[in-house]
């Protein structure tokens, strides 16, 4: 019985209708959901791709494998295409819209058709970067620095930042989209102080995306125009400034790695009080850290110019606003540990994806405070240690926030159960190659190993061997789900409403969710994560 | 409940399945346009974030590139512009009331103004072209640099001024022609009657996004016309 | 958004004063008042914006406070962008 197809007497979103045209053209936000797993995944490839070729030329000190010009493209591309194209859209542009309407009781998002235009851009915006890159891609550093990027540089930038462009729409539109769902269709009585955390994160990850982007997409207007026309607006040459490309850029930039890292946190805050059965700690506390870093997120831009050529009064301003930013998401992490203390704890894999991104997380947050102290910055500045540092947060903290939503929600998703032991290895894998392929890299950036370098000295080597052979563990981790999740589509256990017993309005209406999401909108009477009230699951779904 | 005898009373044709009722899509449409409208602030600001960089740098070049604009059409244009919204607030006030005619024609009247404002532009940029003012390689600012014996002008910093110059009113421009398309588009709507007082949601939020582009050139024109205008001595 | 029906009569005055302050700004523009030029230029083209703001766009007229909430979020948000920047630049000559 476990491994019939899904019943058909039921209708539900998948199944309601057939054909691309019923894809192509759907504005079910739990189909355009979907839409984008397949292209944020494809792109996670592209990227990872990048970041293979990168480890292997980085196995021996000379440059070896790859010229120094085309090394200045990997690093490049995958930077773009891993924040642009995998992390900016991965958990809202897929749990976020799957999950925003049933969350609040709402049959779908405010507005589903600019739902399915956001995904059309982004698209075409993929498209656009995908010929770049076939067509001679860009060397600039992700961060287009100018005046490299205006006036030296001879690869497509102009292409790059247009597709870069249309896909910072995209952003803005989902980010519009959620905030006005979260505001005008919760259901009746799913009050501000109902809503599940994951739903204020999102809300906060919406802000940034909503005031932050269109600083991006201008400034990537003016890079283009200066390429063209030669303008001298970012050229010292002629008047210009390039700190100015560099503050209008990183205004954007860093509060988008909140933008990366606010959905993973919802996902945690979803994960932890359920697999511990308890009501989440402090949730008030949890709802305004979200809103806090996203505004205080806003006001520490520059420490990313600090050896730039920034005034020093300046550099102390963001440098003090740097360490408060750090304080919320403590605050989080005190939240989480307090509400796993005296829980009744689950090992599954959700939970030790979670377990990951709490550990891994607070150790990028970390190293970031020691970023922030300025004395450290000018020591470590464009070193292995940032590389490091930015990878702790972006792939120990995001990418297992995603892969630990993946995992909780794929019985609402699909319907079916993922195998539960595969699942854990898998998990354990990401975390065991993780940690080899980004701590030595800690350590080569303290001894002084600059990065974006493609060739280094050789006392660097052994620490470098030993980063690849973690990549290749990562990998292997990463493609492990992706089998089973296709293998589980077919063959695996049907899921029932809610296997894990967890709160939330989405686990309350089948799995997979009719198309209109609930029979019956739902009235709320009760407080988000009462789990005094919901009983355990009877055990954790495991495959045999 | 999205099933109660009131909401199936109001289910017209305008009304989209998962919003509850008339109510509800119009303030999520209203939210909508108003969020927007925030973005657009931002995506403008990178542009006056320059502007204030570039003028505290080169107060000099900015006040001489600003004169050399002609302050009797940048008057004028603001003035038309100022014409345009009260058409528009006008407009929606016959939607809210059901005046289909009178709609249609303050529809049209703003159009007139959108066109007028794009056409005097028009003219502005290509008085730019003919003195050699447009950036790039036939920049020329020596005509402003013989206005200005006492004090030095540098043609790079005089040529950022006009960079900024181009870039806010090129990207304020096509926003009044976007604002122009929706325009034409609601106008033909009225005409065909399809708002009313029940629905005319899509004219109000038109207006709002009109609105906001008068309010960019209300800060464009004192920023870029009138950096120094006292008389020269 | 509230379906409040304004008076056409506010429409004209605003439209007029609206105008009235375009000539001032325009005028005053070519009297010398030093730095204060910018100071009056830019008062009166806020004083303008809010004109629009509060009637045009019914701001005045609604009683929603969250439309009130984003046009005041989304400008201090620009002020900070503008603000942090000048921050740099205003003192970078200071050794």
């Amino acid at each position: 019985m476990a491994t019939a197809a899904i019943t058909a007497e039921r209708e539900h979103y998948l199944n309601k209708e057939y054909g691309i045209q019923s894809w192509l053209l759907t504005t079910d936000h739990k189909r355009i959901a979907l839409l984008y797993l397949i292209s944020i995944t494809f792109f996670f490839f592209i990227g990872g791709f990048f970041a293979l070729l990168i480890r292997l030329e980085l196995l021996t000190p000379a440059g070896d494998l790859v010229q120094a010009d085309t090394y200045n493209k990997l690093f490049s591309m995958h930077g773009q295409v891993m924040i642009f194209f995998f992390l900016i859209p991965s958990i809202p542009a897929v749990l976020g819209n799957f999950l925003v309407p049933l969350m609040i009781g709402a049959r779908d998002l405010a507005f589903p058709r600019i739902n399915l235009l956001s995904w059309y851009l982004y698209v075409i915006a993929g498209l656009i970067y995908i010929h770049c890159i076939v067509t001679g891609g860009v060397d600039t550093g992700w961060t287009f620095y100018t005046p490299f990027s205006t006036a030296f540089s001879n690869t497509k930038v102009v292409e790059a930042g247009l597709a870069l462009f249309i896909a910072g729409f995209s952003s803005i539109l989902t980010g519009l989209n959620f905030v006005v769902t979260i505001h005008r269709m919760r259901a009746p009585g799913m009050t501000w102080s109902r809503l599940p955390l994951f739903i204020w994160a999102h809300y906060a990850t919406s802000i940034i995306q909503l005031l932050g982007t269109p600083v991006l997409a201008i400034t990537l207007v003016l890079v283009v125009f200066e390429r063209a026309f030669h303008l001298g607006i970012f050229d010292p040459t002629r008047g210009g400034d390039p700190l100015l490309f560099q503050h209008l850029f990183w205004f954007y930039s860093h509060p988008a790695v909140y933008i990366m890292i606010l959905p993973s946190m919802g996902v945690v805050t979803e994960i932890v009080p359920c697999f511990s059965r308890k009501r989440i700690f402090g949730y008030n506390f949890v709802a305004m850290s979200s809103i806090a870093i996203a505004v205080f997120g806003f006001l520490v831009w520059a420490h990313h110019m600090f050896v730039a050529g920034i005034s020093l009064y300046s550099a102390l301003i963001f440098s003090i606003l740097s360490y408060l930013v750090a304080v919320p998401s403590a605050i989080k992490v005190f939240n989480w540990t307090a509400t796993m203390y005296k829980g009744s704890i689950t090992f599954s894999t959700p939970m030790l994806y979670a377990f990951g991104f709490i550990g891994l997380f607070t150790m990028g947050g970390l190293t970031g405070l020691f970023l922030a102290a300025l004395g450290i910055d000018v020591h470590v500045t464009d070193t292995y240690f940032v590389v490091a540092h930015f990878h702790y947060i972006m792939v120990g903290g995001a990418v297992m926030g995603y892969m630990a939503g993946m995992h909780f929600w794929w019985p609402k998703i699909s319907g079916r159960m993922y195998p539960e032991a595969w699942g854990r290895l898998a998990a354990l894998i990401v975390f065991l190659g993780f940690n080899l392929t980004f701590f030595p890299q800690f350590i080569l950036g303290y001894l002084g190993m600059p990065r974006r370098y493609w060739q280094y000295p050789p006392e660097f080597q052994v620490l470098n061997v030993l980063s690849t052979a973690g990549s290749t563990i990562l990998a292997v981790g990463y493609v492990l789900p992706m089998v089973y999740f296709l293998w589980s589509m077919r063959y695996g256990k049907i899921a029932e409403d809610n296997p894990w017993g967890a709160s939330g309005l989405e686990w309350k209406t089948a799995s997979p969710p009719p198309t209109f999401n609930f029979d019956e909108i739902p009235e709320v009477t009760w407080e988000a994560y009462d789990y005094e009230h919901i009983p355990a699951p009877a055990e954790v779904p495991v495959e045999r | 409940m999205s099933d109660s005898p009131v909401a199936v009373e109001q289910h017209g044709p305008e009304l989209r399945h998962h919003f509850v009722d008339m109510e509800q899509q119009r303030d999520a449409a209203s939210l909508g346009m108003w969020l927007f409208l925030a973005t657009e602030i931002m995506f403008f600001g990178g542009l006056f974030c320059a502007y204030l960089v570039y003028r505290y740098w080169y107060f000099n070049e900015f006040a001489a590139g600003s004169r050399s604009l002609d302050l009797k059409w940048g008057t004028i244009n603001t003035a038309v512009l100022i014409c345009s919204s009260l058409t528009v607030a006008l407009g929606v006030r016959a939607a809210q009331m059901g005046k289909r005619k009178l709609l249609v024609i303050l529809m049209l009247l703003t159009l007139v103004f959108g066109f007028a404002f794009l056409g005097i532009k028009g003219i502005e940029w290509y008085a730019k072209y003919q003195e050699h003012h447009i950036p790039g390689s036939s920049f020329d600012a020596s005509d402003i640099i013989k206005d200005y014996p006492q004090i030095h002008i540098d043609p790079s910093h005089e040529q950022i001024y006009f960079s900024l110059y181009f870039a806010m009113t090129g990207l304020h421009a096509l926003h009044m022609i976007i604002g122009v398309g929706i325009f034409s588009f609601i106008t033909f709507c009225a005409w065909k009657g399809r708002y009313t007082p029940r629905y005319h949601t899509p004219v109000e939020i038109a207006g709002l996004y009109w609105h906001f582009v008068d309010i960019v050139w209300i800060y464009l024109f004192p920023l870029l016309y009138l950096i120094d205008r006292k008389p020269l001595k | 958004m509230s379906e409040h029906i304004v008076s056409s009569k506010i429409y004209y005055a605003i439209w007029i004063a609206l105008l009235v302050l375009t000539v001032v700004t325009a005028g005053v523009a070519t009297i010398d008042l030093g730095p204060f030029n910018t100071v009056v230029a830019l008062v009166i083209a806020t004083f303008k914006a809010l004109l629009v703001v509060l009637f045009f766009m019914h701001v005045k007229y609604t009683s929603e406070k969250l439309t009130k909430m984003v046009i005041v979020s989304s400008l201090f948000w620009l002020l900070l962008l503008l603000a942090l920047s000048m921050a740099d630049y205003t003192t970078r000559l200071i050794s």
